[in-house]
C-alpha cells in the first residue's frame, strides 16, 4: 500500500484561491439589483417603544422598505430556543425586530432595505424612535438580587436556569478534609470577533418557488430547516449555502440571528437580491458574545494535598435572551474539575440575564472560565499547602490506568455521561515541565531578580470534551469520466481545512492523491443530513462518517475491478487512481473506468463511456444491464455517531517577564503539550492550537467587552477592543502526544478549541510567580490588564 | 460604517482652499484622512463639504535648512520618518513616527494632519512641545505663525481659527549638546499610548542639564510640556536621584481621569517610569554627541 | 405569502457624483463614482476586484490593504475620488502570471499561513511592500512581528505568517 495519507503534514487544498484573493465570501458574491440592509438598533439597554415613526425614511430617494416588527406577519416571532433543558425554567430568546420594548444597546428595531449600504445608513438616521428607558444593573452579582431591576419583566431575579449536579459525597469529602482551599475568580466577556463579520444574502426564483440563501453560518442545514418552516415553504425549495466563511468561532454557529430571516423574507417580499453585510461596529452590539462567569470555589484536601472533593458555585451571564440554553454553563460546570480525579463534586450555576448582547458559545465555551477556575484553586492549594504547585497536580491527576474515567452524575453537553476516554496526563505535565526547563528556572529567575528583571513560570492544564454527536454523515462518489471522487459533508468550514483532512481520510481508503478529492459542505443543495460546526467536532464526527462511507466505496470498487480484472478481490491493491492486480501492476483499470464500466450506458458521449455502452466488450448480454438490487456508479452513505464526547488534554507552560514599571507582560516562551488522539494532520493540528493560544492570549491580557452602568458598549470597535496583533503574540513551542481514542474508529479527538483554554491561568500563575517578590496580592480576574498588575501591586507608591 | 453624504473639492491652491473653507463654515480638510474617513464612517463626523487639499503642489516637500526642518502639510509621516536628510537634523522625529500606528497608515497620514487634528493621545503634538516647533497657519486675512506652546486647547480642538489651515510644521534641528529619547507605553503594537513621554536634554561641559523640555501625551486633554519636571532637571547633572524627583513631579500633570484601560494612578506610575527611562537615555545621547 | 406591488427603484444612489481615472494592476479605468465611496467598496463592487476584504471599516485590521502608488494603504480609509490619478495594486494584480503565485503567496502556502484567507489578501500586500520597501529586510523575529502589526488575523496565531515572510524571503532569494 502507498503511503497512508492520514498523518502526512498535507498542504492546504483550499490555499491556491485563496492567496490569489479569489475566495468566495459572501459579500462577494455578484447579484445583479441586490438591495441592502441596515438596521435601526436600539442606544438604549432597557426601553419601552412608544412609537416608530418610519414615513421619512420611508419616502428617501433609494429606499426600496422599511420595515417594522408590525410589518413582518408570521415572522413577528421569538426566536426558536435550541437547546432546551428542564433547569431552563425561564427561557427568554430574541425576536427579528424588537416588539414594545429593547433588551440591550444594539437590538433590532427596524430594517431598512436600500439600492447600497450608504442609502440605507442614510435612511436608518431618519426613522424616528420614542423610547423611555427602564432601570439596568449590569453587575451579575447585583442582578440576582431581589430587587434588582429585570432585564425580563416576569424573570424574578434575572435567573434563567439553575442547576445542580453532583458526583460522589461531597459533604463527606469537605467533612473529612484537612484543608480546605476556597477562591472566588472571575472571567470577563469577550467577543469571537471573526475578521468576516456575519453576513446573508438571499434570492427568491419567482418562476420556481425556490429560495436560494447564502449564509456565513456554521449550521446551514438547521437553517434551512428553520427558515422553511417559519417562511412556509418547502424544505426541498429552500438551498442554504455556506460559501467561503472567514472564521466563525462559534459566533456563527447561533441561529436565528433577525438578518437571517428578515433578508430571505425581504427577498421575498421585493422580489430583488437582498444581502445584508453586518458591519463591525454591528458584530459589537449584535452578534452573541461569551465569558462572563463569577466562580466561588472550594477543595477539601488532605494535608498531602489530594483532593477530596470540589464545591463550585457560579454565576453564568447570559446576556439579554438564552437562545443557546444552557450549553457554555453545562460544559463549564462538567470541566471544572479538569484533569484531576477529585470523586466528590458539587457543582451549581445560576444563569443571569443582563441587559447585554446575548450570549452563545465562542470558541472555548466555558471551558476557559472552568479552567481558570480549577487551576487557580490548585496553585492556591498548594501555596497554602507549602507544596509544590507542580507536584500537588501530579498527585490528582487522573493516572493512565484509570481510563476510561467516569464522573457519575455529571451530564456533558451531548446530554451523555461524562468519560475521560483515554490520556496521558502525568506523561504531558512532565513533558512540558522538562522542555521548559523547570529545574534550571529557579536559578534563571534568581539571577533575573538579582538584574532588577522579574520572571515567572505559568501553567495551566486543561481537558475539552470534543467531537459531540447527535451524528454527522458522509456521501462519496467516483467521478465516471474523471476519476475525481466527491465528498459531501454537512457540516461547514469556517478556515479549519476540513477539505483536506477528509480528502486525507478519503484517499487512504480509495487510493487517490489527496489532490483528487473534492470535498463539498455547507451546502443543503449537495447533501442534507447532518448538523452542524461547534464543539470541535469536525474531525471526529464528520472524519469518522467519511471514513465509514470510504470503506464502503471500497468494498464497491475491490468487487468491481475483480469482475473487470477476473482477479480475486482480496488480491486486488488500490493506488494512484487505479485497481490492479496485486504484484501484477500491468493488470489495472483506473478508478474513472471502474466507476464507467459501473454505470451501464447508452450513449458514448466521450472515449471513456464507450466501454459501457449496449455493444461493447464487457457488456453483460444475458440479462438486464444493472442486476437486481445493484445501483450504478462507485457510491456510498453512511453516518456515524459518537456513543459519548471524546476528551482531548493538554499542558501550557510560559515563560513570562514582567516589567514593573510599565506593569507590562511579555511572553519569552510559550510551550504546549497537547493530545488531540491521533493526527490526521499534524500541520493543521498546530495551526489550530496555535490560533486558539492567540485568541487565550486576547482573553487573557487583551480582550474585555466592556459596558457602562447604563449599559452602553464603550468599546465595540477594533481600536477599543484590543485583538492582539502579531506583535502581542509570542511563537508556541508545540509537543505532541497521541493517545488514541477508543471511541471512534480513527481514534481522533478534536482539536479545535483546545489552545484558548488554558492561557488565562498560564498568564496569571506566570505574572504570579514572576513577581512574588514583590508581595503581589491575589490574582483572579481575566482580562488581567497592566493596570490590575499595578493595583494588585499596592498602586501607587510613594518612593 | 459608511460615510454621510458630504461635497467634495479639490482645490489646487492654498487660497483655494481656504476661500472654500470661509464659504463652508461645516467644511473639513482631508490631506491623509486616516482620522478624518474613520469618523466619518462611523458617522461621528457629518460635514458638508470635505476639501481635499492632496492636489495643492505648494503643499509638498521637506526642506532641512540649517536651523529647522520645514515640512509643508501633505507630506507623509513615513516620507519624514524615512528621510535621512530629516533624521539628521533631528532624530528624535524618526523615534516618535516609529510608534505612530503603522506602517500603513504613516504611508498616507501626514505630520500637519497629525498636529491638526490634535488627540490629546497623540505623539506629533508631543514631539511639536518638545521640539518647540510651530506651525505656518494661512487663512483668509493671510498667514501667521503659531507656536507649539499656543496651538494645542483640548482634546480635538487647536488655537486655529475655523476657516485657517496649516501649511507647513517647523521643527527646530536638534541643538548641540542635545539627547533625544521617545517611549511610549501602548496595549498593542501602534495603539494611542495610554503614556507617551518625549526627552530633550541639553548638556554643558560639565554635563550639567543646562535646558529640559519634556512633554508627555495620552495623560491630560491636550499634549502637555512636563515644566515641573523640567524644572528639577535644569542645572543639575541629572543623576538617579534627580531623575527620580523629575519623574516624581511630572506625575502631577497627570490630569486625565480614569478610562477602561488605565485609572489615573496607574498613568501617574507610567508617566513616573517612562519620565525616568526618557530622561535617562536622552542624557545618556547627549553625553554621547558631546563626546563625539 | 402576499405579495406587495413593486415600488420603482432605481439601480444606484441619488448621490453626486464625479469622474475619476485611474489604474488598477496596470490597467487604466475610468468610472464615474459616488464621492462618498470608500476605494475598499470601489475596488469590489465597482471593479468587481473582490480580493480585497473589508473587515472593520475604521482602519485596524488590515483586512483592506492596497497598494497605492506603491505604498501600502488602507482602502476602507481612502475615498475612491481620492485615488483618481493614482496607480493602485491590489492582491489580484500580485501574481505574476495565473498559474504562477508570487513568492508570498506561495510561501503562505507552503507555510501553513492561512485559514479562513479573510485576512489573507491584507497581509500579502504587506509582506510584498515589506520585501519591496527593503532590499536587505531585517528577518528577525521581532522586525517581522512588527512589520505584520497593523494587519489583524483570528485564526493562525501569527506564527505561521511569520515562518511564510521568511520562506518568501528564501523563495525570492532563490534559496530553493
Amino acid at each position: 500500500m502507498a503511503t497512508a495519507m492520514f498523518g502526512e503534514r498535507v498542504q492546504r487544498l483550499a490555499d491556491a484561491k485563496l492567496v490569489r484573493g479569489e475566495g468566495r465570501y459572501i459579500d462577494d458574491i455578484p447579484l445583479e439589483g441586490a438591495l441592502h440592509v441596515a438596521f435601526v438598533r436600539s442606544p438604549f439597554a432597557r426601553a419601552k417603544i412608544l412609537s416608530i415613526d418610519c414615513d421619512a425614511a420611508r419616502e428617501m430617494d433609494g429606499v426600496a422598505a422599511v420595515y417594522t416588527c408590525d410589518d413582518l406577519g408570521r415572522l413577528d416571532l421569538e426566536m426558536p430556543l435550541l437547546i432546551p433543558h428542564p433547569s431552563l425554567t425561564e427561557p427568554r430568546t430574541q425576536r427579528p425586530l424588537a416588539k414594545g420594548e429593547v433588551f440591550h444597546v444594539g437590538q433590532t428595531v427596524a430594517m431598512v432595505v436600500a439600492v447600497d449600504r450608504y442609502t440605507a445608513e442614510d435612511a436608518i438616521r431618519m426613522v424616528d424612535v420614542d423610547y423611555e428607558p427602564l432601570e439596568v444593573e449590569l453587575d451579575l452579582e447585583a442582578a440576582i438580587q431581589d430587587d434588582a431591576p429585570r432585564v425580563h419583566a416576569d424573570v424574578a431575579n434575572n435567573v434563567a436556569a439553575q442547576f445542580v449536579q453532583t458526583v460522589g459525597d461531597p459533604d463527606d469529602a469537605f467533612a473529612r478534609a484537612e484543608h480546605i482551599t476556597k477562591i472566588k475568580v472571575q472571567v470577563d466577556r469577550s467577543t469571537a470577533a471573526p475578521l468576516e463579520c456575519r453576513a446573508i444574502a438571499a434570492r427568491w426564483d419567482d418562476i420556481t418557488g425556490e429560495l436560494m440563501v447564502w449564509d456565513g453560518t456554521q449550521a446551514p442545514i438547521s437553517v434551512r430547516g428553520g427558515l422553511a418552516s417559519i417562511l412556509g415553504l418547502d424544505e426541498d425549495k429552500v438551498r442554504v449555502t455556506a460559501p467561503d466563511v472567514g472564521g466563525g468561532f462559534g459566533q456563527k454557529v447561533l441561529l436565528f440571528y433577525p438578518d437571517e430571516l428578515l433578508v430571505p423574507f425581504a427577498a421575498m417580499q421585493l422580489g430583488r437580491p437582498v444581502k445584508y453585510i453586518e458591519d463591525r461596529n454591528e458584530n459589537f452590539i449584535g452578534s452573541s458574545q461569551e465569558r462572563t462567569q463569577i466562580h466561588e470555589l472550594e477543595l477539601a484536601a488532605t494535608k498531602d494535598g489530594e483532593v477530596l472533593g470540589l464545591r463550585d458555585s457560579f454565576l453564568h451571564d447570559t446576556g439579554a435572551f438564552i437562545p443557546y440554553g444552557i450549553a457554555i454553563a453545562q460544559v463549564a460546570s462538567t470541566s471544572i474539575a479538569g484533569p484531576y480525579r477529585v470523586p466528590n463534586i458539587w457543582v451549581e450555576f445560576k444563569a443571569v440575564y443582563t441587559p447585554t448582547v446575548l450570549v452563545t458559545p465562542y470558541r472555548g465555551c466555558g471551558r476557559p472560565q472552568a479552567c481558570f477556575a480549577i487551576e487557580r484553586a490548585m496553585d492556591k492549594l498548594a501555596d497554602e499547602l507549602g507544596l509544590d504547585r507542580f507536584e500537588v497536580r501530579r498527585r490528582n491527576l487522573i493516572r493512565d490506568e484509570d481510563f476510561p474515567y467516569r464522573r457519575d452524575g455529571l451530564v456533558f453537553a451531548d446530554g451523555l455521561p461524562l468519560e475521560h476516554d483515554s490520556g496521558q496526563y502525568g506523561k504531558a505535565l512532565d513533558m512540558v515541565l522538562e522542555h521548559i526547563g523547570v529545574d534550571a528556572f529557579a536559578a534563571e529567575q534568581e539571577a533575573a531578580r538579582a538584574e532588577g528583571r522579574y520572571i515567572g513560570l505559568g501553567l495551566g492544564f486543561y481537558v475539552e470534551g470534543t467531537g459531540l454527536g447527535p451524528y454527522e454523515g458522509s456521501h462519496i462518489r467516483i467521478h465516471p469520466i474523471t476519476g475525481k471522487v466527491y465528498v459531501n459533508t454537512g457540516l461547514t468550514c469556517q478556515g479549519q481545512g476540513h477539505e483536506t483532512v477528509f480528502a486525507q481520510i478519503t484517499a487512504d481508503q480509495l487510493g487517490v492523491a489527496v489532490g483528487d478529492v473534492i470535498v463539498v459542505e455547507g451546502d443543503t443543495g449537495v447533501f442534507d443530513w447532518g448538523v452542524a460546526t461547534f464543539a470541535s467536532r469536525a474531525a471526529v464526527v464528520s472524519g469518522n462518517a467519511i471514513h465509514k462511507t470510504a470503506l464502503k466505496v471500497r468494498e464497491q470498487v475491490l468487487e468491481a475491478a475483480a469482475n473487470m480484472l477476473e482477479a480475486a478481490k482480496e488480491d486486488i491493491v488500490l493506488e494512484d487512481g487505479k485497481a490492479f492486480v496485486n504484484g501484477v501492476p500491468d493488470m489495472a483499470v483506473t478508478l474513472a473506468e471502474v466507476a464507467t464500466a459501473s454505470n451501464p450506458l447508452r450513449y458514448a458521449f466521450n472515449e471513456a463511456a464507450k466501454t459501457s455502452t449496449q455493444f461493447a466488450p464487457a457488456f453483460n448480454h444475458d440479462g438486464p444491464a444493472l442486476g437486481e438490487g445493484d445501483a450504478p456508479g462507485m457510491e456510498a452513505t453512511d453516518y456515524y455517531s459518537p456513543p459519548h464526547a471524546t476528551w482531548a488534554y493538554g499542558v501550557h507552560a510560559a515563560i513570562i517577564e514582567v516589567d514593573p514599571g510599565l506593569c507590562s507582560v511579555k511572553f519569552k516562551r510559550y510551550i504546549c503539550v497537547h493530545d488531540c488522539g491521533r493526527m490526521i494532520n499534524p500541520t493543521l493540528v498546530e495551526g489550530q492550537i496555535m490560533g486558539g493560544v492567540a485568541q487565550g492570549v486576547g482573553g487573557a491580557h487583551y480582550e474585555r467587552i466592556e459596558y457602562d452602568e447604563d449599559g452602553n458598549p464603550r468599546n465595540a470597535n477594533f481600536m477599543d477592543f484590543l485583538m492582539p496583533y502579531a506583535s502581542e503574540v509570542p511563537p508556541v513551542e508545540i509537543l505532541h502526544l497521541e493517545t488514541p481514542s477508543p471511541l471512534n474508529p480513527l481514534g481522533v479527538k478534536g482539536v479545535g478549541e483546545a489552545g484558548c483554554i488554558p492561557v488565562g491561568q498560564v498568564l496569571v500563575s506566570g505574572v504570579a510567580d514572576a513577581l512574588k517578590p514583590l508581595g503581589i496580592g491575589p490574582l483572579e480576574h481575566v482580562p488581567l490588564t497592566p493596570d490590575m498588575i499595578f493595583q494588585a501591586l499596592g498602586g501607587e507608591k510613594d518612593e | 460604517m459608511k460615510p454621510p453624504l458630504f461635497d467634495y473639492v479639490t482645490p489646487e491652491s492654498v487660497e483655494e482652499a481656504v476661500a472654500a473653507r470661509a464659504a463652508e463654515e461645516d467644511s473639513v480638510l482631508l490631506a491623509g484622512g486616516q482620522s478624518l474617513l474613520a469618523t466619518l464612517n462611523f458617522r461621528i463626523a457629518n460635514p458638508a463639504l470635505l476639501i481635499d487639499i492632496s492636489r495643492i503642489a505648494a503643499l509638498k516637500g521637506i526642506d532641512v535648512g540649517a536651523g529647522e526642518i520645514i515640512i509643508r502639510a501633505m507630506v507623509r509621516q513615513r516620507e519624514v520618518e524615512l528621510s535621512d536628510a530629516v533624521h539628521g537634523a533631528n532624530p528624535l522625529l524618526r523615534e516618535v513616527l516609529q510608534k505612530v500606528a503603522h506602517t500603513v497608515v504613516r504611508n498616507r497620514g501626514t505630520i500637519a494632519g497629525s498636529i491638526a487634528h490634535a488627540d490629546a493621545a497623540a505623539e506629533l503634538p508631543a514631539m511639536l512641545l518638545a521640539t518647540e516647533g510651530v506651525v505656518d497657519v494661512q487663512g483668509p486675512g493671510g498667514t501667521r505663525v503659531i507656536e507649539a506652546s499656543d496651538l494645542f486647547k483640548f482634546h480635538l480642538t487647536t488655537s486655529l481659527a475655523g476657516d485657517e489651515m496649516i501649511t507647513a510644521v517647523r521643527i527646530p534641528n536638534l541643538a548641540p549638546n542635545t539627547g533625544w529619547s521617545f517611549k511610549e507605553f501602548a496595549r498593542r503594537r501602534g495603539d494611542y499610548a495610554l503614556a507617551g513621554i518625549c526627552a530633550l536634554v541639553t548638556l554643558d561641559d560639565n554635563g550639567r542639564c543646562t535646558k529640559a523640555r519634556l512633554s508627555a501625551c495620552g495623560i491630560a486633554s491636550t499634549a502637555v510640556r512636563l515644566e515641573s519636571a523640567e524644572a528639577e532637571l535644569a542645572g543639575s547633572t541629572l543623576d538617579e536621584n534627580t531623575i527620580a524627583r523629575a519623574a516624581k513631579a511630572a506625575r502631577d500633570c497627570v490630569t486625565a481621569a480614569d478610562d477602561s484601560q488605565a485609572s489615573t494612578a496607574y498613568r501617574r506610575h507610567l508617566v513616573d517610569t517612562l519620565t525616568q527611562r526618557t530622561v535617562a537615555v536622552a542624557r545618556d545621547r547627549a553625553l554621547e554627541r558631546r563626546a563625539a | 405569502m402576499t405579495r406587495s406591488i413593486r415600488k420603482v427603484l432605481a439601480k444606484e444612489s441619488s448621490d453626486p457624483r464625479r469622474e475619476i481615472s485611474l489604474s488598477v494592476n496596470g490597467e487604466a479605468v475610468t468610472r464615474s463614482v459616488s464621492t462618498r465611496l470608500l476605494l475598499a467598496d470601489f475596488l469590489r463592487h465597482e471593479l468587481g476586484l473582490t480580493g480585497t476584504h473589508v473587515g472593520c471599516e475604521h482602519g485596524v485590521c488590515g483586512c483592506c490593504t492596497v497598494s497605492i502608488d506603491g505604498a501600502t494603504a488602507r482602502s476602507c480609509l481612502t475615498l475612491a475620488v481620492q485615488a483618481d490619478g493614482a496607480e493602485i495594486r491590489t492582491i489580484e494584480g500580485v501574481a505574476p502570471a495565473p498559474d504562477i503565485l508570487h513568492p508570498v503567496q506561495q510561501a503562505f502556502h507552503e507555510c501553513h499561513a492561512l485559514q479562513c484567507g479573510f485576512c489573507t489578501p491584507g497581509f500579502i500586500m504587506s509582506v510584498v511592500s515589506y520585501f519591496e520597501e527593503n532590499e536587505n529586510p531585517d528577518l528577525g523575529e521581532d522586525a517581522i512581528r512588527d512589520a505584520l502589526s497593523g494587519n489583524l488575523c483570528r485564526c493562525t496565531g501569527y506564527q505561521n505568517i511569520v515562518k511564510a515572510v521568511r520562506r518568501a524571503h528564501e523563495l525570492m532569494s532563490g534559496e530553493a
